[in-house]
């Protein structure tokens, strides 16, 4: 089974071609996927978490909704980069 | 390549009178409601769900995107009604109707949205009602709960259209189906009354303001509700 980092860089690398300005993955867990630095708007931003969230639930066979209260009500946002996101995944994945 | 139409609430009525409809134009169609229909065609696959249950529900989207790798159109024909004083009114049937009008309508246009947004096209059609813009004693709840889906349908032809998904609505007059069944005779002269062409609606009058949201050409129009009878 894919790692979840490995899912997220794959979908932004498939979202990317679809961009005028791409995500810059060369940071790895570090890239940054919303918020200052960021290059998505709000709506490429919703089409890549779909993506992931997509990727995500047919690798492991699960319904993960990754943008529940629980996300949004966090102090630190789990949308801010690659690790951060992978992190919170596999949480909920634990869950 | 024939259109992936999903509705939901096939079993009878208007909903199957849609997938009769869809079918003879050649479309693959995909129905969904709570118990099997009695009618079967070669190019018809059936879910027995209710489309207010949210893991069924996604089951059903993920067989579709598998199998089909995308959907053309939805049209969220399934709907209740309790036509009752609101004093008589239980809070559990106010939930149900909900359940099944409003939260049901936002389930399917969500996921419906998810797999059009992949090809940058998409038709949803919600259903409202004229009991809305009439506010009919006796139909608060169902009235509200499609008063919601005009809401919701204006708000997400917004959202959608950057996927290029348009969303609009057909407000039907009574049809003669169970829905109103129960309703007495001079209720019903009363409120036909209302309307401008004073007429029971009919199946086809709905149809055709459906095709004409589902046309290519119409991808301009989208955040619409066309209420029949000239309400």
């Amino acid at each position: 089974m894919k790692n979840v980092n490995a899912i997220i860089l794959e979908q932004i690398e498939s979202f990317n071609e679809n961009l005028d300005t791409p995500v810059d993955t060369s940071k790895g867990d570090d890239t940054i996927l919303f918020g200052a630095g960021g290059v998505l708007d709000s709506v490429d931003f919703v089409g890549l978490i779909l993506d992931i969230e997509q990727a995500i639930n047919d690798e492991y066979g699960k319904h993960l909704a990754l943008t529940g209260e629980r996300a949004m009500s966090q102090r630190n946002s789990p949308f801010r980069t690659v690790g951060t996101l992978a992190a919170y995944i596999e949480k909920q994945l634990e869950d | 390549m024939a259109r992936v139409i999903l509705i939901t609430g096939t079993r009878k009525g208007i909903g199957r009178a849609l997938a009769e409809h869809f079918l003879t134009l050649g479309d693959v169609v995909i129905g969904c409601s709570r118990s099997a229909p009695d009618w079967t065609h070669d190019n018809y696959q059936h879910f027995e769900l209710d489309v207010g249950d949210e893991p069924k529900v996604l089951e059903m989207f993920n067989a579709i995107r598998k199998t089909h790798g995308k959907l053309d159109c939805l049209i969220n024909n399934a709907g209740i009604a309790s036509m009752n004083h609101s004093l008589l009114t239980p809070l559990d049937t106010v939930k149900k109707i909900f359940s099944t009008n409003t939260f049901g309508t936002f389930l399917f246009c969500r996921e419906a949205a998810k797999i059009m947004r992949k090809r940058k096209t998409g038709r949803i059609v919600n259903f409202a009602t004229v009991a809305t813009p009439l506010k009919l004693e006796g139909e608060a709840i169902y009235a509200a709960s499609k008063a919601a889906i005009v809401s919701l349908t204006e708000t997400l032809a917004r959202e959608y259209a950057d996927f290029g998904i348009t969303v609009n609505a057909v407000g039907p007059t009574p049809i003669q189906t169970d829905l109103i069944r129960g309703v007495p005779q001079d209720k019903m002269d009363r409120l036909l009354a209302r309307q401008a062409v004073r007429r029971f609606g009919t199946y086809d009058d709905v149809i055709n303001v459906i095709d004409f949201y589902l046309r290519a050409e119409s991808d301009f129009v989208t955040g619409q509700v066309i209420y029949l009878g000239g309400v």
